[in-house]
């Protein structure tokens, strides 16, 4: 019998917008079964189905939920409830609210044991025990008893994974279960999900938005876009012969930093005699931005923690530098310090050779308006009771521009440069979807026509098409404008094909900068290496060739 | 841990000491002489001197608020303006009355409350949740004096069952006593139960809409066990806050209530000694309820941080 | 996600809503206080009836008060008392609450530390307790209330907004506007007031009813409005001996702060619920 078939699923909101239209799948024993789509394509809640969970606001039309012939939309709670955490069980995306605060990891791990009397607590003591050790978790059983709060956050999902596996469920659902944690962490995470499901022999359902993460574990892909099925067949048929335009663009923007890599290592020498012709060395012009090690504490006394020490760099028009590093790695510091709105405890920061004064607010008006920052969530940074017309002319107001009718102008084409519609004037952020609420949130940054466009994780909050697009967009403002940018991302992949320079950082430290043709063609430090790797690829076998180099690497560096 | 409790409990007194300064200073700007507005306008320059030496009201002020405060930590509260007694002796009686009525207010309604809140909360979205919520917020923007007047009008006037005024007298049996306080404590419950169950679907209920919650639901566990070992654990520090706080409240219901039924209690006491500006028991009286009020806000405060400790105790074990 | 709301949004305006009902009840209860002089009344101070608490009838349609004062007609007229007087104070409390709140969150320092400790002291006393030491002192007086009820309500606007208005500085927007060097004028009612309007109107609405019932309660005890004006608590106050004739005198004002208070309750959850289905897209 098919283990989990879905027939012509249709959901909607209360509101009565459909989520799911006619959805079908089946799921066989052994099969991995990938939901790859952009948030809202329906596909988490696609996943909790298989689990006979809808959440609030989720409403059933039609259709069945199948599982070994029972259809769990139909079921009793009662009924529903004996089979999850024992057949069905779940791996939720962020381990660190789905964990009770209060309660020691093991007891929840173990828990499914107790409310299904399936298994001593003695057998369910050693099965918990067995799985941590496939997970790769440390041993020890101070550690096992430790709160979620006590351990990272790569060790939490790990944990999340183990309970899942626990009760050695006929299928696992898990939904995004990488995508809440640091690049690196995700590789080894990942990892371990699939040792973990290889070794239980698990059915799952895989929900991800990074499809060159899901197809190291899965063994089949359903595209989904709308609330529809775009496409499904094995990893292979997607993979080599993608059907339909959607699952084409998802897959070429992977193959685009794929072949940008590639020829990374050819071009590495290059880049070097290319650096040497950068029109900073042929000009006695000062660089447009010139960070002289610059170095920022929070706190004072003793308790002061160093978020940044030592950072230079120089920046000229045209020219776009990346920052990466991962959370706790003090590059949104650096940006908030260079921007001045965090005082830096030494260090200068120079616009066209000019020093700037440490506090925003102390630099004259025109140095004020040279540098501006961009940040990562456009909900929070457009007041959203303001019209676009209101936020982008404020900022005109303000830098001087009393004509009513040349600030009409001037919003027209700075909406126009973002690659918005004129009439979006009057529009508010509700109104608007996320990409083109980022796009206000650029462009109220160039309204001050600035030297030194600094952008904080601008994309990391977009699905990657759209994330894509935004990054297009700022590269033809790079060229158009001559802007300098610096851009401040976790996400390699995201900028590595873009930027001009790359600097890494690491725990407040400066690893490696340069080209970044150089730097990603030949990264000498092993944390380079070890971020360089953690970009999932698009071919099979990637996973195993970079855990393996992650566990050298984290060896070399002491972690 | 202890250093906090400590920190709490110093913090406690300041401010309690801040209130006794801020109750005589404005007991002092009372216009007129003290002494005069005993005695009457008739009585002579000597009696009056000689009061106002007895009361020891010709001394400095700052002298006086030191006397007074020293009186308070012996048990000596001064005496009444009005009755010439000892202001200790009037309150003793008073204060166990009401002590009784607020103790049994709390044992009846906080239980009550707990499991009216957490099923509304288990079952938000309901047609019971709805009807329920709709009888709490009425019943919470309800004055005393309504609960307390239509309870007369049924229970003592048409229904004779129960007296309108409570008659607590030292010699009356066990009977009589619970009939009379029958009413104020119903009121007081109805009042406290309502907003305590209200505050108390909000704590539950929000910790029901938590990621660990759905976690556990998909585990298998069901509503009784997601209640007794996931939320309950979460709850337990804000429910105690809120608790406290409404056990807090009981204090101003505790005014309106005493007086509709005539209830021989403190807050009473205060009532009347306010209208007849009898001084030194209006500041005993505040005295008492200030440093109640205070002293559960700040047992709430450490009973919540013991619950949440997690932090401090967990990493060791 | 949404882009043309304007047709839903004009029919959800005409939608009786509850929202919208408990506006439309609460500015009938507004009209009719306010127009009670006007309305074919019995004067409220002229004594009809040799006989108190006489049963509602043709006549007196609520019947009489312990004096045999026409009860309906002084209901209307201490409603005005009542509704005039908590209105007042809680438009001072807010006035001052708001100010000092919304200035502590932007400015900091020296001056949110001292006004926050002030407040702490006065939210230590009982409400209740403070107006009995005040009124012990002052006498019942009309400007002793209102001054009291403003400033011990007050301290609790003093926290709402503070709090707002810190949550509010923490956002993106306000640092970007900050960077930029806007002065306090454009980030207090640029940037802050409209984010601050709703929720500071829902807790104008709830300090409302916990006035009309503070101070219905100090005029029970006979602290407040004194004879022969009234307000609703001193008329439950007046005719509370009726009860043991079964008279309902007393229950009519009870019930009349009751309908108002819930009301206003209800038109807070009405506003918070609105809020969070428009702020959830």
């Amino acid at each position: 019998m098919t283990l989990l078939r879905i027939q012509n699923l249709n959901l909607s909101a209360d509101s009565g917008k459909p989520i799911l239209r006619d959805v079908s799948l089946t799921l066989e024993h052994g099969q991995i079964l990938a939901l790859i789509g952009a948030s809202g394509s329906g596909k988490t809640t696609l996943a909790l189905t298989a689990l006979g969970h809808m959440r609030p606001g989720v409403r059933h039309v039609s259709g069945q939920v199948l599982f070994q012939g029972q259809d769990l939309l139909r079921m009793s709670r009662r009924a529903l409830a004996r089979l999850r955490g024992r057949k069905l069980a779940y791996i939720a995306q962020s381990a660190a609210v789905s964990f009770n605060p209060r309660i020691r990891l093991d007891r929840q791990v173990t828990e499914s044991s107790r409310i299904h009397h399936t298994m001593s607590p003695d057998a369910a003591h050693a099965r918990a025990r067995e799985v941590y050790r496939t997970l790769d978790l440390p041993t020890g059983e101070a550690f096992y008893n430790r709160f979620p709060h006590e351990v990272s956050g790569g060790q939490l999902q790990r944990f999340m994974i183990a309970m899942g596996l626990h009760e050695m469920p006929e299928i696992l659902v898990c939904d995004e279960p990488t995508s809440a944690l640091d690049a690196t962490t995700q590789v080894e995470v990942l990892k371990a999900l699939d040792t973990g499901i290889r070794a239980s022999g698990t059915a799952a359902i895989l929900v991800g938005h990074d499809i060159a993460q899901v197809v190291q574990v899965a063994t089949h892909i359903l595209v989904m876009r709308n609330g529809e099925v775009v496409e499904r067949g094995t990893v292979e048929q997607i993979l080599h012969h993608p059907q339909h335009p959607y699952t084409q663009r998802l897959l070429e923007m992977h193959r685009g930093f794929d072949a940008g890599s590639g020829t990374m290592a050819d071009t590495a020498a290059a880049a070097t005699t290319a650096a040497a012709v950068s029109p900073s060395d042929r000009t006695d012009r000062p660089p447009l931005l010139e960070v002289r090690d610059l170095a920022v504490c929070y706190g004072t006394g003793g308790f002061a923690v160093k978020a940044l020490s030592g950072a230079s760099l120089t920046l000229n028009g045209g020219e776009m530098m990346a920052v990466v590093g991962e959370s706790g790695s003090g590059k949104s510091t650096m940006a908030r310090a260079i921007a001045g709105l965090v005082q830096p405890s030494q260090g200068d920061v120079l616009v066209n050779g000019r020093l700037m004064e440490r506090d925003v607010l102390k630099r004259p008006l025109p140095m004020r308006r040279a540098v501006q920052i961009t940040f990562q969530s456009a909900d929070t940074s457009l007041n959203r009771h303001h019209t676009v017309g209101r936020i982008l002319g404020q900022v005109l107001t303000f830098f001087g521009e009393r004509s009513k009718e040349r600030r009409a102008e001037r919003i027209r084409e700075l909406l126009e440069q973002v690659h918005l519609p004129a009439d979006y004037v009057d529009r508010k952020p509700s109104q608007m979807s996320g990409g083109e609420k980022q796009r206000v949130n650029l462009a109220r940054s160039l309204a001050a026509r600035p030297d030194v466009l600094i952008c904080d994780e601008i994309t990391s909050a977009l699905d990657n098409i759209v994330a894509a697009s935004v990054l297009d967009l700022i590269n033809e403002l790079k060229r158009e404008l001559n802007i300098g940018i610096l851009f401040i991302s976790h996400d390699l992949s995201a900028v590595a094909a873009m930027s001009d320079k790359i600097m890494v950082l690491r725990n407040g430290e400066v690893v490696e900068q340069g080209p970044t043709a150089q730097v990603l063609g030949a990264p000498r430090h092993p944390y380079t290496r070890l971020l360089r790797s953690s970009v999932a690829e698009m071919r099979l076998g990637w996973l195993e060739e970079a855990s393996a180099l992650h566990r050298s690497l984290r060896d070399e560096l002491g972690a | 841990m202890i250093r906090f409790i400590v920190k709490r409990l110093a913090a406690g007194f300041v401010l309690l000491l801040v209130i006794s300064l801020l109750i005589f200073v404005g007991c002092e700007m009372l216009p007129g002489d003290v002494a005069q507005i005993m005695l009457g306008q008739s009585a002579s320059p000597e009696n009056v001197a000689a009061l106002r030496a007895e009361l020891g009201l010709d001394q400095p002020a700052p002298v006086r608020y030191l006397a007074w405060l020293w009186g308070i930590f012996q048990g000596d509260w001064g005496v009444s303006m009005t009755s010439r007694q000892p202001v200790s002796v009037m309150l003793s009686e008073r204060l166990s009355n009401t002590l009784t009525l607020a103790g049994l207010t709390t044992l009846v309604s906080v239980p009550l409350a707990l499991l009216i809140g957490m099923v509304l909360a288990v079952h938000k979205g309901t047609r019971l949740d709805r009807v329920g919520t709709i009888v709490i917020v009425g019943l919470c923007a309800t004055p005393e004096f309504l609960v307390a007047t239509l309870g007369v009008l049924v229970f003592s006037i048409h229904l004779r069952w129960l007296p309108a005024i409570s008659y607590v007298t030292p010699g009356s049996g066990v009977l009589t006593l619970i009939k009379s306080m029958l009413l104020p404590l119903a009121t007081m419950t109805i009042i406290v139960t309502a907003q305590l169950a209200r505050m108390t679907r909000a704590v539950v209920g929000n910790i029901l809409t938590q990621p660990y919650v759905e976690t556990a639901r998909l585990k298998g566990a069901g509503s009784v066990r997601v209640i007794t070992v996931h939320a309950l654990r979460n709850a337990i520090g804000p429910l105690i806050n809120i608790i406290a706080m409404n056990v807090a409240y009981l204090i101003s219901g505790v005014v309106i209530v005493e007086t509709i039924f005539a209830f021989p209690g403190l807050a009473r006491l205060m009532a009347d000694s306010v209208q007849a500006r009898d001084l030194p028991v209006v500041q005993a009286c505040a005295m008492i309820f200030s440093a109640a009020y205070i002293g559960l806000i700040m047992v709430a405060d450490i009973v919540a941080k013991l619950f949440d400790s997690r932090k401090e105790s967990g990493a060791s074990s | 996600m949404m882009p043309h709301q304007t047709p839903s949004r004009l029919k959800s305006l005409f939608r009786p809503t509850l929202l919208s009902v408990v506006v439309a009840l609460l500015l009938l209860v507004a009209f009719v206080v306010l127009a009670a002089p006007l309305l074919p009344l019995h004067d409220p101070n002229a004594f009809l009836s040799s006989d108190g608490f006489v049963p509602p009838s043709g006549e007196y349609w609520l019947g009489t008060d312990f004096l045999g004062r026409d009860l309906l007609a002084r209901l209307l007229s201490s409603g005005r008392v009542t509704l005039g007087m908590a209105l007042l104070s809680t438009i001072l409390a807010h006035l001052i609450g708001d100010t000092l709140g919304l200035l502590a969150a932007l400015r900091g320092g020296w001056f949110d530390a001292v006004v926050s400790r002030i407040v702490d002291v006065v939210l230590s006393v009982p409400k209740i307790i403070a107006g009995l030491v005040v009124l012990a002192v002052t006498g019942p007086s009309l400007v002793a209330i209102v001054v009291l009820t403003a400033v011990v309500y007050a301290a609790g606007v003093f926290r709402i907004s503070r709090a707002l208005g810190q949550d509010l500085i923490a956002q993106d927007f306000i640092t970007v506007a900050r960077a930029r060097g806007e002065g306090n004028r454009w980030l207090l009612f640029g940037e802050m007031l409209p984010h601050v309007v709703m929720p500071l109107t829902a807790d104008f609405a709830l300090r409302l009813s916990f006035a009309i019932l503070f101070m219905s309660g100090l005029s029970f005890l006979g602290l407040g409005v004194q004879p022969p004006m009234a307000d609703w608590g001193g008329l439950v106050r007046e005719n509370l001996d009726g009860l043991q004739i079964g008279s309902w005198a007393p229950i009519y004002p009870a019930l009349s702060i009751a309908v108002v208070s819930v009301l206003l309750n209800l038109f807070v959850d009405g506003l918070q619920e609105r809020e969070k289905k428009g702020g959830g897209v």
